[in-house]
């Protein structure tokens, strides 16, 4: 421990060298504006850049990257906070309250809490990589697909609670979800299906941003322009230091929320087969679960801002762990920094923590000073994000559509996806008009493909027994947990009546 | 850190000068006007997009293109996505596929695809890859050949295979197991090589036949084991694994890997595609790569020569999908 401790506290001074630290704030700003463009993406960012890692020694080419995708990370919460749009597949859940508090004239609190939050996510998972790392690889290797499973039925009874009262809405939202997310290839045959005849665009499925800035960009324009007709206040929202200290007191209402994010982030994080998105909407769902005023969620609760952004920084720490010991990456944009360990002449394995300690320790080390330059320009740069709001909606409103549109286009670049995005806004503003809860269908699309390709998986190997799922000890554990969760928001009704 | 990187950074840095005064010899003036998409018709992890990803890498740091690579994983439906993907790229010059043998299987298997990869644009063949059986370390009792049939049999079908998916080439090599010792397993398909090699550690899977890229560490650390190598002479990397041919089995089977366009592309385009692979292919860090993880890179095939190639390859998997049943593919 005392060696990882020394590994660690160099790879830290290391990253505090003067031309480290440049890199980290200017990686950390590119990658806060990265991050905050809608469709760009930290991956096209990382890849774009990796040249300039070439020019400086490889440590600083290392930090530079870890502080793009950090940046990145923070970035995506932007522009789900300011304009609505998901800049990210990481940030949708960000959008549930981040959106309504802006529209409340509380941006500047959702800003500084996805801030903090996300630092939180970052430092709990530094200290969790730190004396974990070596037991969770082990772990993360006794998940085969029914676990997989397990976990995603957990990641679905989590959000059984998030259409509020309505249950049968709720499930039909997801169901609708579902449907969506078969379509495309077959995962186990490799056959179309359900590409209305031979509409090419169809064949590489739907693509999870589409749907998410669809609903929530065009469908919450459509929604806005109805309910106010035109007229929308514009909220001066005044920035001072007292503003901030006043918002970061708000701490205390989302401290134990990012805690746990965080600790869920990371550790689904570490899970080869999924990622920073389903870890941020996993930790929104759990959030509004066990909160106790679950009603408020959705409607601008500071609580539903942290929850996911702590859990998608504290994934990114964790996706690192899959990608170090067995050579997958847990996202597009570890997979980029994979690309740079290679040339580097450095395989990813169970070896590497052993043979090139300095290596991992030094990456880790870095991670946790860009986490710490991030929170710094992020905070710093909240009154420029906050002034967006400040232009009058007339402005506003065309510049909102044009990102919809790059963000819809730029993920596959075809407009058969572009019009698709049209298409769910519509729908996601008569979801809305019915009062349809809009998020759990996004939730489906995201874990749908991940759930049926784990529960094919474990149905080829059981040969069609579905016991498989009970009997093993950590996905039955799982499971059960996932049915309690189901059942939680009926009891809480019962009780609620009783009191009554 | 310093310590191993540094000679590292000397190389990149000397190779950045001294590609300066050698970019001007490029023969086509053609050049890249915007990133080019480096479609990997696999998922992460696995053999194909390892390559790509130091293909990329060495792109950047031997500064051979003036717009970055940038590789994007299309594994869905056996490569059928990647391909069709292609397919519909026709004409466009901004666009490459790091292939596999599905480059081959798929379009035959999934006729109503829409895919013809004869019409695409071949650049180069990068390597030939090979294949090895792997088993998990844990399983003492199966040391050679005779013991794994032996298991295998007595088994049945509950004996669990994992590969990346029907119809790529490791669960041809699967049906063509199951037809010379007359068995039958259960294929489960992972997205890409790197999530078999996960899940036969974790022993969710039995077996195997990845290659030796997706392996390799884990041999080192001591958690898997191969056992048959389906080559045609033992690998330099693999001394004391018996080829199959050794041992009576008449199983040899290769896959290549190789840079593609889509149809259409411009001949200047090409030219310059097939210079940038052709100083990869010939490049220190390349043929060190091909030698460590059990490639054969010993002769460079590009453009009409590896359309010949593709020619008679797409003959012989058309051979070997009738031989051993699309259906024993397929699992259906």
């Amino acid at each position: 421990m005392d060696g990882i401790l020394g590994l660690l506290g160099a790879g830290i001074l290391e990253a505090l060298q003067p031309l480290n630290l440049m890199m980290i704030i200017l990686g950390c700003t590119v990658g806060l504006l990265v991050g905050a463009m809608p469709g760009l993406g930290s991956v096209n960012g990382v890849a774009i850049l990796l040249p300039i890692t070439f020019l400086v020694p490889p440590t600083a080419a290392i930090i530079f990257l870890a502080a793009i995708y950090y940046g990145a990370m923070y970035g995506g919460a932007i522009s789900s906070i300011t304009l609505g749009i998901p800049g990210a597949s990481t940030a949708v859940a960000t959008v549930f309250d981040g959106r309504p508090l802006a529209q409340q004239g509380r941006a500047d609190k959702a800003l500084t809490a996805a801030a903090i939050a996300s630092f939180i996510g970052g430092t709990v998972s530094v200290i969790l990589f730190t004396l974990f790392a070596p037991p969770l690889a082990a772990f993360a290797l006794k998940f085969g697909p029914p676990e997989e499973f397990a976990l995603m039925m957990l990641a679905f009874a989590t959000f059984i609670g998030l259409g509020g009262d309505d249950i049968p809405k709720t499930i039909f939202s997801i169901l609708i979800g579902l449907v969506l997310a078969t379509i495309g290839l077959d995962i186990i045959s490799g056959k179309p299906r359900l590409i209305f005849g031979d509409i090419s665009g169809f064949l590489h499925g739907i693509n999870f941003l589409v749907l998410a800035i669809g609903i929530y960009g065009i469908g919450e324009m459509l929604w806005t322009l109805e309910s106010t007709k035109g007229k929308v206040a514009v909220h001066k929202v005044k920035m001072s230091f007292r503003n901030l200290m006043g918002n970061l007191r708000d701490l205390k209402e989302y401290a134990g929320t990012s805690t746990l994010g965080s600790i869920l982030g990371y550790f689904v994080g570490t899970l080869p087969a999924a990622g920073a998105t389903p870890a941020s909407l996993m930790s929104y769902g759990l959030a509004k679960t066990f909160s106790k005023n679950p009603e408020e969620f959705g409607k601008g609760k500071v609580a539903g801002v942290a929850a996911p952004e702590a859990a998608n920084n504290a994934a990114s720490t964790g996706s690192m762990l899959p990608m170090i010991t067995l050579g997958i990456p847990g996202s597009p944009t570890t997979a980029i920094l994979l690309g740079g360990m290679i040339i580097w002449g450095l395989r990813p394995g169970p070896l590497l923590f052993s043979e090139h300690p300095d290596f991992v320790w030094g990456l880790i080390g870095s991670l946790y000073i860009a986490n710490f330059a991030t929170l710094l320009i992020n905070l710093a740069f909240i009154p420029l994000f906050v002034r967006v709001l400040t232009m009058p909606f007339t402005v506003l409103a065309p510049i909102i559509y044009i990102l919809c549109v790059v963000g819809g286009f730029a993920p596959t670049q075809t407009m058969h996806d572009v019009w698709l995005m049209f298409l769910f806004g519509v729908v996601g503003y008569l979801l809305r008009k019915l009062n349809y809860p809009v998020a759990p269908a996004v939730l489906a699309i995201v874990l749908g493909p991940l759930a049926e390709r784990s529960l094919r998986q474990s149905l080829l190997a059981s040969q069609g027994d579905v016991t498989t799922f009970f009997t093993r000890p950590i996905s039955g554990t799982c499971m059960l947990i996932a049915l309690l969760l189901m059942c939680y928001p009926l009891i809480r009704k019962y009780r609620a009546k009783k009191a009554a | 850190m310093k310590r191993f990187l540094r000679p590292l950074v000397v190389t990149a840095v000397s190779a950045v000068i001294g590609l300066a005064g050698s970019a001007s010899a490029l023969a086509a003036d053609w050049k890249p006007k915007k990133p080019v998409e480096f479609i990997i018709m696999a998922g992460t992890g696995g053999g194909a997009d390892q390559i790509a990803r130091l293909l990329q890498g060495l792109i950047e740091q031997k500064n051979l293109s003036p717009r970055p690579f940038i590789p994007i994983n299309k594994p869905g439906g056996s490569g059928g996505e990647a391909l069709r993907y292609l397919q519909d790229k026709e004409g466009d010059d901004h666009t490459l596929l790091v292939t596999l043998n599905s480059f081959y299987t798929t379009p035959i298997i999934q006729e109503d695809l829409g895919v013809d990869v004869s019409g695409f644009t071949p650049i180069g063949r990068m390597a030939l890859d090979t294949f090895l059986l792997w088993v998990n370390n844990d399983k003492s009792d199966i040391t050679d050949l005779d013991s794994y049939v032996a298991a295998v049999k007595s088994a049945g079908k509950s004996w669990k295979v994992g590969g990346t998916g029907s119809g790529q080439e490791d669960s041809i090599l699967t049906a063509m197991m199951e037809a010379a010792f007359d068995y039958e397993v259960t294929y489960i398909p992972f997205p890409g090589g790197g999530t078999v090699a996960k899940n036969l550690v974790g022993n969710h899977i039995d077996s195997t036949v990845n290659n030796p890229a997706e392996q390799n560490e884990f041999y080192r650390a001591g958690n898997t084991k191969p056992l048959v190598q389906f080559t045609g002479e033992r690998m330099a990397a693999y001394p004391d694994v018996p080829t199959a041919k050794e041992l009576g089995i008449d199983i040899e089977y290769y896959m290549q890997r190789s840079i593609n366009g889509p149809p259409g592309m411009s001949d200047d385009a090409k030219a310059f595609y097939i210079d940038l692979f052709s100083q990869l292919y010939q490049s220190e860090e390349w043929q060190t790569f091909c030698v460590e993880d059990g490639l054969d890179c010993t002769e460079w095939v590009a453009g009409d020569d590896l359309a010949a190639f593709h020619g008679e390859q797409i003959v012989r998997h058309k051979e070997l999908i009738e031989q051993v049943g699309a259906e024993a593919i397929t699992g259906e």
